[in-house]
This record gives C-alpha cells, sequence and structure tokens, in this order.
C-alpha cells in the first residue's frame, strides 16, 4: 500500500533538485536586495556604521524638500510615457507591418529593428550626431539646409536633452517585446482571417481589431510588461549622451537620482527609499497596464 | 493546357495599403539603421575622411587603420587585451551556460511536477518581470560583499543563472510543448524524474533553450557595469572598450571600430537563431 501512495508523487528530494538551484539565486539577488531595499529605506545608513531607524524621514526629506527629487519623478514620467506608450504602439506597429512582408524580407527587416536594442555602445554614434559643434552630423545637415546659422550645442542645451534622450530611447527600445509582438503576429492561424472575411470584416485595420488582437492578447500583457518596466528604467542613456548630471538635471531621471544618493553621497537610506518608490510605481503601472489591455478587442 | 500557378489569396489586402507600408517601413528602417551604418563607415575611414568638414555619412576610401590603431590602443594598455576578452567570454559563458540548466530544470519541476506553493513560486518571477533591477544596485552591493564576490567575476556569472525572463520563456513554451502522456509513458518504463528531463524534454524545447542562450549572451556580453568589479585584470571587454570611446576626438576611428566589434558578436547569433527565437516566444503570453 504505502509504495503505491508514493509512485503518485514525485519524492520531494527530487522537487528540491530541481526547484532548489534556480531559487536560490533568485531569491539571493532578486527578492532578497528588495526587502533590503525597503528596510534600509526607513534608515539613516552611509554603507560603514550601523544604520539607525528613522522611519519615514527619508521620504519626508524627498517629497517636500528635495526639489531635484521631484523634477527627476517628473522626467522619468515624461520619458516613461513616451518610451513605454509609444514605444509599445511602434512594436506593435512595425510588427504588424513586418508580418505582411515574405518570410525571407520579414526576418531581415525584423533585424534591422531588433539590432538597436542589442548593440551595447552605440552611444559614440549619437554622440557624433548630436555633437556641438559644426562637424556634428544634425549641425552639419541644419547648417547646409540653412535652418540655423551656427552649430547648437544639443547634448548641454537645457531644451534639447529630454527630446533626444526620448529619441535615442525608442530607437533602442524595439527589444524583447517587439520581438514578441512578431512571435504574436505569426502565431495567429489564417483560418481566423478566412472565416472573419466570411464574416464580413472588410480591411485589415478591422482584422487587427477584431481577430488578431484579440488572439494575441497574452503577447500583448507580455510586451507591454518589458515595455513598462524597461522605459522607467531609464539612467544609462542620459548618463552616456547628457553627462551625469545633466546641464541643469533637465534629464535627470529617478535612477540618476538613485545614483547620486547611492554611489556619490553614500547617503544609501535616502537612495533606497528613491527605489522603493520606483518600485511601487512600476509594479502599479504594470497592473493597471495589464488591466487595460485586457480590454482590447471588447 | 496552361497551368495556372495557385497562390493564396491575400484577404482585406489593398494595393495602396500594401505601398503605404512599404514606404513606411522603409523610412522608419533607415533611421533604425542610420546609427549602425555611419559606426560601419567610420571604423572604415581614413584619418582625412574622419575630418573633412562638411561632415560625410559614408567612406569613400576604406581601410583597416582604424582596427590596427585599436589594437595598438588595447596592446598598450596595462591589462592586456586578450585579458579583458577572456573575462568577457568566461562570464557569458559560465552565466549563459548555468541560466539554462537551471532555470530549464525549475521551468520542468514548476509546469510538470506537483508540489505545493509552485504557484507561488512562479507568481514572484511574473513580478520580478515587473520591475527594473536598477531598483536593486545598492542592496545588490551589499548582498555581493557579505558573500565575498566583490572583485570576482562570480558576481557578474552568478546572478545572470536566476534571470527570471528565462525562467517565464522556459516555462510557458514546455507547458505548451511537452504533452503529459510522453512524461507519463517515460515514468511507467522506470526511467526517473532527471533521466525523463535530460533525454525527453530537454531535446523537446530545444527552441526554447535557444532562446534562453541568445537573451542571456546578449545580456552578458554587453555589460559595462562594474560596480562589483575594481581590479582592472578582471573587468570585461565592453568596458575596456568604453574607455577607447572615451579617449577623446583622436580616437573616434578607433572608437567606431572597437563598437562594431562589439556589435558584430550579439547580431551574427541572432540571424542564426532568430526563427527559433519567434517560435519560443509564440508561447509567451501571460494571461490576465
Amino acid at each position: 500500500m504505502k509504495k503505491k501512495e508514493r509512485r503518485l508523487g514525485t519524492k520531494p528530494g527530487t522537487i528540491l533538485a530541481f526547484v532548489a538551484p534556480y531559487y536560490i539565486v533568485f531569491f539571493t539577488f532578486t527578492i532578497l536586495p528588495v526587502i533590503i531595499s525597503i528596510c534600509i529605506s526607513f534608515t539613516n545608513f552611509n554603507g560603514m556604521q550601523k544604520p539607525d531607524f528613522v522611519f519615514m524621514e527619508n521620504y519626508e526629506w524627498l517629497f517636500l524638500e528635495d526639489n531635484i527629487f521631484i523634477k527627476s519623478i517628473g522626467n522619468t514620467f515624461i520619458l516613461a510615457l513616451i518610451i513605454g506608450p509609444i514605444g509599445y504602439l511602434l512594436c506593435l506597429m512595425f510588427a504588424w507591418f513586418i508580418n505582411e512582408l515574405r518570410p525571407r524580407a520579414r526576418a531581415i527587416v525584423t533585424l534591422i529593428f531588433y539590432a538597436p536594442s542589442i548593440t551595447g555602445s552605440m552611444y559614440l554614434v549619437w554622440r557624433a550626431i548630436f555633437s556641438g559643434d559644426a562637424y556634428g552630423y544634425l549641425n552639419g545637415f541644419l547648417m547646409k539646409l540653412g535652418v540655423i546659422s551656427s552649430p547648437i550645442v544639443w547634448l548641454r542645451d537645457e531644451q534639447y536633452i529630454l527630446p533626444i534622450v526620448a529619441v535615442v530611447g525608442l530607437w533602442s527600445s524595439l527589444g524583447t517585446s517587439f520581438l514578441t509582438f512578431i512571435a504574436g503576429f505569426q502565431g495567429v492561424d489564417r483560418t481566423y482571417y478566412e472565416a472573419g472575411a466570411l464574416d464580413g470584416i472588410k480591411n485589415r485595420w478591422q482584422e487587427l481589431w477584431y481577430i488578431t488582437l484579440p488572439i494575441m492578447r497574452p503577447q500583448m500583457i507580455l510586451s507591454a510588461v518589458l515595455s513598462i518596466t524597461s522605459a522607467f528604467g531609464v539612467g544609462t542613456i542620459v548618463t552616456q549622451l547628457a553627462g551625469f548630471p545633466s546641464t541643469n538635471y533637465a534629464a535627470h531621471t529617478v535612477i540618476n537620482h538613485l545614483q547620486d544618493y547611492g554611489s556619490t553621497r553614500y547617503e544609501l537610506g535616502i537612495a533606497s527609499a528613491i527605489a522603493t518608490v520606483l518600485f511601487v510605481v512600476m509594479i502599479v503601472s504594470n497592473h493597471v497596464i495589464r488591466k487595460l489591455i485586457s480590454k482590447v478587442g471588447n | 493546357m496552361k497551368k495556372v500557378k495557385y497562390r493564396p489569396k491575400r484577404l482585406n489586402r489593398s494595393l495602396a495599403g500594401d505601398i503605404w507600408i512599404g514606404i513606411f517601413l522603409f523610412i522608419f528602417g533607415a533611421f533604425m539603421a542610420l546609427p549602425m551604418i555611419y559606426a560601419i563607415c567610420t571604423a572604415f575611414k581614413p584619418a582625412d575622411e574622419l575630418w573633412v568638414y562638411p561632415p560625410r555619412f559614408f567612406v569613400e576610401n576604406p581601410t583597416l587603420s582604424n582596427f590596427k590603431d585599436l589594437f595598438r590602443i588595447l596592446d598598450d594598455s596595462v591589462v592586456p587585451f586578450s585579458r579583458y576578452l577572456a573575462n568577457t567570454l568566461f562570464v557569458s559563458i559560465a552565466g549563459t551556460l548555468g541560466h539554462v540548466v537551471l532555470s530549464s530544470m525549475c521551468a520542468y519541476a514548476l509546469c510538470k511536477l506537483k508540489f505545493k506553493g509552485k504557484k507561488f513560486l512562479f507568481n514572484l518571477v511574473v513580478l520580478s518581470l515587473m520591475f527594473n533591477t536598477a531598483v536593486t544596485a545598492i542592496p545588490n552591493f551589499l548582498v555581493m560583499s557579505k558573500l565575498g564576490w566583490i572583485d570576482t567575476l562570480w558576481s557578474l556569472v552568478v546572478p545572470a543563472f536566476g534571470s527570471s525572463l528565462g525562467l517565464y520563456l522556459m516555462k510557458q513554451f514546455m507547458e505548451v510543448m511537452v504533452p503529459d502522456s510522453v512524461l507519463e509513458a517515460a515514468r511507467i518504463d522506470g526511467a526517473s524524474e532527471f533521466r525523463i528531463f535530460f533525454r525527453v524534454v530537454m531535446p523537446m524545447v530545444r527552441p526554447a533553450w535557444l532562446t534562453l542562450i541568445i537573451f542571456s549572451f546578449q545580456g552578458l556580453w554587453n555589460l559595462a557595469n562594474t560596480s562589483y568589479i575594481y581590479r582592472e585584470d578582471l573587468k570585461p571587454l565592453n568596458y575596456a572598450l568604453n574607455q577607447v570611446l572615451s579617449g577623446g576626438v583622436t580616437r573616434v576611428g578607433a572608437a567606431a571600430a572597437a563598437a562594431v566589434l562589439m556589435m558584430i558578436v550579439p547580431i551574427v547569433l541572432f540571424v542564426f537563431t532568430q526563427s527559433k527565437i519567434v517560435e519560443t516566444l509564440s508561447t509567451s503570453g501571460m494571461k490576465d
């Protein structure tokens, strides 16, 4: 009898051997840091001495006293709104259009659109394009057209930094979420389209809205999650293009502000409070967006 | 009789629409590709073309001198180029291997074995897809120093094992592609779970582990973040090449050569695995 019962399930030891190695690493480097970060955010901690508990002081400081934090939140939201939703819609649109191509062309065009997100060190090129002297490509081009008479210092001028960061961010945002869309479009069974045509679908827009999008809703959700997560994480682009900090904090994001407190001033309590705020913002926006997408096509 | 070649009729497609799509893809494709074309052109420009005014986009007399410059600069550095390359190769390969094995095993247990709490464990991974790891930089440093991994390559290799996207994709793919009946048959034949996993499941999910390999490798190859590594001889290749990049105007050609060398590897890998990656992602959807 006993032997028979054991055959039904897998031995706990075996399950542990499968699950534990991954989850030990995952807990140590993903979950534990979040918990530590939340804990530190309620303390005054410089990394060397024992942290003392100050409860909400760090948050009060950030929201009531620190003007640059408020500015960085604003910049982060502007960038996230541009790179998130617009980037997401671009991913969807490009994937849709690419899906209309023949297989060979499809593979090549997919590569062209995806490549920017996997080339790590392209900032050099963007710096050359937006270079502030007459040798910069954009300056050279605009001066040749006669739009401007003297070169503009693009990456040092408050007016232009944020839009430029947004453009470069969009350029490199067609990553995994874009490929997910490509896969989603290819996964739709042709017979649905044939059935749809019989039911009175007249053009490709209707086909997209009434057939394709509802079928690939699960892909849309994963894609949205990945887009939002990376949109709120903009930081390196700013540092690489506009320096640290950018002129008058024109493109200073929450991530930059976190780095400032964390690695320049060793105010780990405040830095962790920033991290916690950003963490909450990301989780909440992800849930909101998931709710929104579940309404598509209904 | 003339043979009529059958071509499936494309439903609801107008020629005008096709043309607009072509124009649209061409314009945006050019915008996407220009920076990379620029980098390639610059890498092959001789010195006199780099400094011509007004600036010229395309290269006229391609030369390899920038690549020679790059290798000369890297040879002159305190740490030889081969050392940086070895570091990056070690981190990329070890990190990727560990990630594929650990997350595949775990994904198998999460979708095919029965035990308590597996839903909770998986939801944690899904939750972690929703925040950027940039927010955990500080506690991660504290964890690394507690482990004594500062200034070791393990600080870059081991965290890669636990990447959450890989586990997520693998689990979703197994759920669709590995039928329970096959596993049952193997169990009745008396095969152990480990044997089933390595001999039955892994061959069935080849597209998924290729995808995991590519995603993981791309991330690790491009790693320039050295907040855990201060010893010069342990730093990754991308860090060394970024130093060339920040070397000022005289090095623009060499820097472009460096950028081209760095981007070749992930792009070539993607070209060969694109169809497998798309196949894997087709099962990747998230339920609402």
